[in-house]
């Protein structure tokens, strides 16, 4: 900012502006960054302690979805998409409370077995691959 | 209201934390309420009664050494810690202690698998690996062998074990502490022992000779509490080129006399994998008037039943068998199986199932391919972990008791009508002992059949009926010789108090061991109902 006293009060303004809005955009695209990074992350987290019970696949021998994802269904009756990986409204905050507290047959999950940094991951990886199969 | 240890004020429960943070880190002593949440068993029964035991803390070390430091730091407060490894033993308590006030010693984070030997078919692992884990480890490294693991699969190989878990593939590997192999154990006072050939310093067969020489007391960590196992070996099943399967069934109730004695041969002879008996006439439960017959007072005459399977078109009894080894192999052992079966049954029939190489293919997982109703769980009898089993729990969780009997045909059929009209006043529960319940040749050479009530976290009533369902079980059970092999913190000193020969010498022998090792009760006082002087009842 030492540089700017000379200027005139508008141009160092403006000069002020340009900078801050560079500087937003820096943020921004390092967040864009960090979300990316962090959908990264969690995908496998997921996968691992996930999906065995709510991803996409066949249940096994003969039920057609996994038991959490079947649970998610006759909860939501269509209302919701009842796999996880469909959802764009799961923020960090919901899964943690769903994770910590467990729901119906479903238990809750220690930290020493997943983070809270990883409850964020995967929020993160959720809502990316929400975005990616959204129509 | 904070939960608190055993005759520790306070003031030095303050003290132990800091001690336990500085000697593990702060981020992992776990004491606030939400963080101790996840501690307490989903599937509790008594949840929020006066019977819940509920931990006062958890902690989670990162190795050996910190396990080693956290078992002496509770030595000096008279701290009982409670060990798991992936806290998953639901049905069985989950992680919850058996003492309210202990510290939960959580082995999660000590995760690794330390060696895996596909030449001599081994396994090292930590007691935070998963059967997950442990699988995706073998299939990273492209190893031919194949894992023996319990449904779900998100338990730990060294917890299971210590649990007496079972699982679904041959004979020699679903006892899955029996097909354990060394052991690594911080014992009460903090030091480290290894067991067997762990023992011999430079020995390279820990994995390969369990016994190393002298007494072994490898058994004394499986439902006990005279340790903590921080690394344990396992033997693999050296995965076989080929599976087959093959369904039997036999018109007359009467009929599972000779069948079981037939299949007890192939399991003994180690011709076939885990043997899946089933009774097609469980499907007319649904109706009031079969349901009547199959629950009756004293239970059904055989004439009655076979007059019910006639009329509805079905077999009374069937059987699935799976094979494994050279695909030569498999059609011969499927092929003497058939022959020495319908040789000894009149009426019985034979249906070929699958037959593929192993490993099995995305679709072969999905088990839809064979032609009749299979009872065969695909991915536990191939050794692939999975939580697919989830779909079985109903409301918010259940229980388990299995009681184990000897396998004949005759003792199934008493089982069935002892326990069918024990609890027949629990009439909120299914009738899971009727004159269809088949029983379950998960252990080696033992049947158990199943009674796991529901637990609802919102309706006492159920969850106090369900609680009385469990104990009139295990006393009724016990009356007729037939034990429970595991149990949850809150049943473990009424299924041990079965274990009464000659005025329960051997539990007065476990309380002397446990007196001489453990006489404050570090180690989780109460496990496998073995209580140490400090908290006996006078």
């Amino acid at each position: 900012m030492r540089r700017f006293p000379g200027y005139a009060l508008a141009g160092g303004m403006v000069s002020v502006g340009v900078a801050l809005i560079a500087l937003n955009g820096v943020a921004a695209a390092s967040r864009q960054t960090d979300a990316v990074g962090l959908a990264a992350t969690g995908q496998p987290i997921f996968q691992r302690q996930c999906a065995p019970c709510h991803g996409q696949g066949p249940g096994d021998d003969g039920p057609p979805t996994l038991p959490g994802t079947a649970a998610l269904q006759r909860k939501y009756q269509g209302e919701l998409p009842a796999a996880l990986e469909k959802r764009s409204d799961l923020t960090a905050e919901t899964i943690r409370f769903f994770v910590r507290n467990g729901s119906g047959a479903m238990p809750s999950f220690r930290k020493a077995e997943l983070s809270d940094a990883d409850i964020d991951a995967i929020a993160a990886y959720l809502h990316k691959s929400a975005l990616a199969k959204s129509p | 209201m904070a939960i608190l240890p055993p005759d520790l004020s306070p003031a030095d429960f303050a003290k132990a934390l800091a001690e336990l943070r500085q000697a593990i880190g702060t981020d992992w002593v776990f004491s606030s309420e939400d963080d101790l949440g996840p501690y307490r068993d989903s599937f509790s029964p008594v949840w929020d009664t006066d019977k819940e035991r509920k931990a006062s803390a958890a902690v989670a070390p990162a190795d050996v050494a910190q396990v080693q430091a956290i078992v002496r730091i509770a030595g000096r407060y008279r701290i009982p810690l409670f060990p798991i490894s992936t806290g998953k033993n639901f049905g069985y308590g989950g992680p919850s202690p058996n003492v309210t006030g202990s510290i939960v010693l959580d082995l999660k984070r000590l995760n690794q698998v330390l060696e895996l030997d596909e030449a001599r078919a081994f396994a090292l692992v930590e007691p935070g690996v998963s059967y997950f884990d442990l699988y995706r480890a073998i299939e990273e490294k492209g190893l031919k062998l194949m894992i023996d693991c319990p449904d779900p699969g998100w338990g730990s190989p060294i917890g299971n074990s210590l649990e007496r878990g079972i699982g679904y593939t041959m004979a020699a590997f679903r006892d899955h502490f029996g097909a354990s192999c060394g052991m690594e154990v911080v014992l009460p006072n903090g030091e480290l022992m290894r067991t067997g050939m762990g023992a011999l310093p430079g020995a390279k067969t820990w994995q390969e000779y369990k016994y190393g020489f002298g007494p072994d007391p490898s058994g004394l960590f499986a439902q006990g509490n005279f340790g903590v196992v921080t690394k344990m070996g396992f033997r693999l099943y050296p995965r076989p080129d080929f599976y087959r399967t093959g369904l039997i069934t036999v018109p007359r109730r009467r009929d599972f006399v000779k069948l079981v004695e037939i299949c007890n041969y192939l399991n003994d002879a180690m011709l076939c994998g885990e043997i899946v008996y089933a009774s097609p006439l469980a499907g007319l439960m649904a109706k009031p008037d079969f349901a009547a017959l199959a629950t009756r007072a004293g239970g059904p005459s055989d004439a009655d039943m076979d007059a019910a399977a006639s009329a509805a078109g079905l077999p009374s009894w069937q059987v699935d068998l799976q094979f494994f080894g050279p695909e030569a192999t498999t059609a011969s052992n499927w092929a003497y199986a058939k022959d020495r079966i319908l040789a000894a049954i009149p009426g019985a029939k034979a249906i070929d199932g699958d037959a593929f190489p192993l490993p099995a293919t995305p679709e072969q997982m999905e088990n839809k391919t064979q032609p009749y109703r299979t009872s065969i769980r695909r991915h536990g009898s191939l050794g692939v972990p999975s939580l697919g089993i989830w779909k079985i729990v109903r409301d918010d969780g259940h229980l388990g008791f299995f009681p184990v009997l000897p396998r004949t045909g005759e003792a199934v059929f008493e089982m069935q009508r002892v326990m069918c009209d024990a609890l027949r006043e629990f009439d909120g529960l299914p009738s899971f002992f009727n004159a269809t319940t088949a029983p379950l040749h998960w252990h080696s050479f033992a049947f158990q059949m199943v009674f796991a009530p529901s637990v609802r976290r919102n309706d006492p009533a159920h969850n106090a009926m369900t609680d009385r369902a469990m104990h009139k079980a295990v006393t009724v059970a016990a009356e007729h010789g037939w034990g429970d092999y595991r149990a949850a913190p809150i049943y473990q000193d009424a299924v041990a108090d079965t274990y009464s020969f000659n005025n329960h010498a051997l539990r007065r022998f476990h309380e002397q061991l446990k007196d001489a090792i453990d006489p404050e009760g570090i180690i989780a006082p109460g496990r496998g109902g073995i209580w140490p002087r400090r908290f006996r009842k006078p």
